[in-house]
């Protein structure tokens, strides 16, 4: 008889969910080669991240952001406006390849959604940025100084109401509507419902109503992928994102300048939200991982890198909270797999506090040879194939570095070979160099 | 006795810091002076960041004060005396790339070692900075950039400025989050900083100044 969730340890809920990525539900492999590739790739992951066998050979992951687009001879404005080109072009990108992962065909967001909202926070290929370019987001205080009490004490109003109405130009009546808490007599009942009469509040709805449509349209396709991609015997190396809470305050809340000086004007407030965001942003993760049958939980870290915190910051700031959100994953046996952009090196010997073999962290500009000593017997390390090399290397310089990664980080298991940061524009020819040298160097003996 | 403005300020006491400063306005001081402690305090303040000892949070924060304080002084600056500056340096975030983090935060410390720095902000076309540098006559150009689209735009950009017969009258130099050695070599930059800091020992090498 099967243990029910709430009964099983956390090392069970994670192999829980490791075996239903392995033997997906419902798909039809489209061959028993495609079949085999997806057990194999699977399995190999798992024995990576969790450091109990040694994977058959090094594991190795592309995780691109516009480069299947560009890799087909599309921009991204054309792949976020016409939705069937995405399945294509990122289809084709997998196929040629041949990582031993997926990572879905979301990154292009639908441009005419954008549109009907009027979103405010980035801009992208043809709003603001050349049509070849990838979106980026836009620095601000969208969240006030001031306003902190709102997040710490209410955060689902405030990304209900407050944050939508500000980073979405057509939602920006919603600001106006009122809590629905006087409803509890007869008396009065249709009092705060008058605000849904008025003419901008009913075309902020009408938008929604819009946006709703145009994003259903989106998934469609996006949804298509994620179901194809399997069959043809790539697993998925995502369920969904979760952030650390300093991250979610700092990228687009209060912005990099906002979080920075409210560590010296009102480090209690920031600590306080920073805390309310925590359960927030495991859920986020839990209910991803459990609904896909996935446990991998991609997280970007952006503000705790080197240099842009002190030691004493980071400690303070921005790891207490972002271990809760890894230790609160961990226990619904959900495995974070970390993006720690730009340098780590001086936060090593900090995030090694963590339990054995659940997490991966894919490391961006850190020296490799210290994080693997750091993190060996702890978590799986991945990544540092650097930008530099991808973009302006030979297919040499490539299998080069990816020898030297082997070499340094391989060694016993619990390395993942993969591109450091997210890439557009790239040399192909190193991707392929990089990928078929890792399938034969790479094979554990 | 009065609490020295040079140190509460480099040690990042807000509150304290502006009060000295209206303190020592009521008193009727130069206001130039109290400026000149403020650049005094920001020098520290840049040296601990080369030190390792304070980080982007510290400089921001730093930049807030100064701020602050330049808001108190400037009603009672008269015609203000021209400050002595090391050099003029054209900066901005190249074409494509609008981010602008690390940018600010290289201007800002150039700036306070005392150069003048023409920022063109982010975004910015190859021609604006050609005609910036035919302008203001300045021997140094900074390009940022954080994207790897950047690599073709500071490219773009330097091609620019060599089409425009500039090359040999200025230095370039770059930086961002994924610049290295061989990104230099494939923009044809004159050099590539790491951190802020680098960008200001590039830009006192190259204009000569201590």
């Amino acid at each position: 008889m099967e243990k029910k969730w709430e009964e099983m340890s956390s090392a069970e809920k994670q192999e829980a969910l490791f075996q239903r990525w392995i033997s997906p539900e419902g798909v039809k492999f489209v061959s028993p080669q495609a079949e085999k590739l997806y057990k194999e790739r699977t399995t190999r992951i798992k024995d990576a991240i969790q450091l109990k066998k040694l994977p058959d050979r090094v594991p190795v992951m592309l995780i691109p952001s516009f480069a299947p687009a560009l890799y087909s001879g599309l921009t991204p404005h054309d792949v976020m406006y016409d939705y069937d080109k995405i399945k294509e072009a990122w289809k084709k990108f997998f196929m040629d390849f041949q990582p031993d992962t997926h990572g879905g065909c979301a990154v292009p967001s639908p441009g005419k959604f954008l549109e009907i909202l009027d979103f405010k926070l980035y801009k992208w290929p043809g709003h603001g940025v050349a049509p070849e370019h990838s979106y980026q987001a836009i620095e601000g205080e969208y969240m006030k100084a001031d306003e902190y009490d709102i997040l710490i004490h209410n955060p689902l109003y405030f990304f209900y109401y407050t944050w939508p109405s500000r980073v979405f130009g057509a939602l920006a009546p919603l600001q106006t509507l009122p809590h629905l808490s006087c409803l509890t007599e007869m008396y009065g009942v249709a009092v705060p419902f008058l605000h849904y009469g008025l003419p901008p509040v009913q075309a902020a709805y009408k938008a929604l109503l819009e946006a709703g449509s145009e994003a259903l349209k989106w998934i469609g396709v996006v949804g298509a992928f994620d179901k194809e991609m399997p069959a043809l015997g790539f697993p998925p190396h995502q369920a969904g994102p979760t952030k650390a809470p300093f991250d979610v305050i700092g990228d687009t809340l209060r912005g990099t300048k906002g979080i920075m000086l409210d560590m010296y004007r009102q480090p209690d407030k920031l600590l306080q939200a920073m805390e309310a965001l925590t359960p927030m942003f495991i859920q986020l993760g839990v209910d991803a991982a459990k609904q896909a049958g996935n446990p991998l939980i991609f997280m970007p870290l952006h503000k705790g890198a080197d240099g842009f915190l002190s030691d004493e910051q980071f400690k303070k700031f921005y790891w207490p909270s972002l271990r809760k959100v890894i230790m609160g994953l961990i226990d619904e046996g959900v495995v974070p797999f970390i993006w720690a952009e730009g340098g780590y090196n001086s936060r090593l010997e900090v995030i090694r506090d963590l339990p054995k073999g659940k997490t991966a962290w894919l490391f961006d500009l850190t020296d490799m040879a210290k994080a693997k000593k750091a993190l060996s017997g702890i978590a799986c390390v991945a990544g540092n194939m650097p930008m530099d090399l991808l973009a302006v290397g030979t297919p040499q310089d490539a299998r080069n570095h990816a020898k030297k990664l082997i070499d340094t980080c391989g060694k016993g298991g619990g390395y993942i070979m993969a591109n450091g940061a997210f890439f557009d524009e790239v040399r192909w020819e190193n991707l392929k160099a990089i990928v078929d040298f890792v399938k034969e160097y790479g094979v554990y003996k | 006795m009065a609490k020295n403005l040079v140190s509460t300020l480099a040690d990042l006491k807000e509150k304290e810091a502006l009060k000295i400063v209206e303190d020592r306005l009521k008193a009727g001081e130069e206001p130039l002076k109290i400026l000149d402690d403020a650049r005094r305090a920001l020098e520290i303040v840049g040296k601990r960041f080369a030190d390792s000892e304070y980080f982007i949070p510290d400089l921001v924060y730093s930049g807030e004060i100064l701020k602050g304080v330049t808001e108190l002084v400037k009603p009672k600056l008269g015609k203000a005396a021209e400050v002595k500056r090391l050099g003029k340096i054209v900066f901005g975030t190249v074409a494509g790339d609008i981010h602008d983090i690390g940018k600010d935060i290289v201007v800002f410390m150039l700036d306070v070692s005392g150069f003048e720095v023409y920022d063109l902000g982010v975004d910015v076309p190859a021609q604006k900075f050609v005609e910036k540098i035919k302008e203001s006559g300045a021997p140094v150009v900074g390009l940022s950039g954080f994207l790897t689209l950047a690599y073709d735009s500071m490219k773009q950009t330097i091609e620019a400025i060599k089409a425009a017969g500039l090359r040999d009258k200025v230095k370039v130099m770059i930086g961002g989050g994924q610049i290295s050695e061989e990104i230099k070599k494939y923009t044809g930059a004159d050099a590539y900083g790491k951190d802020a800091m680098a960008g200001v020992s590039l830009a006192k090498k190259w204009t000569g100044a201590k």
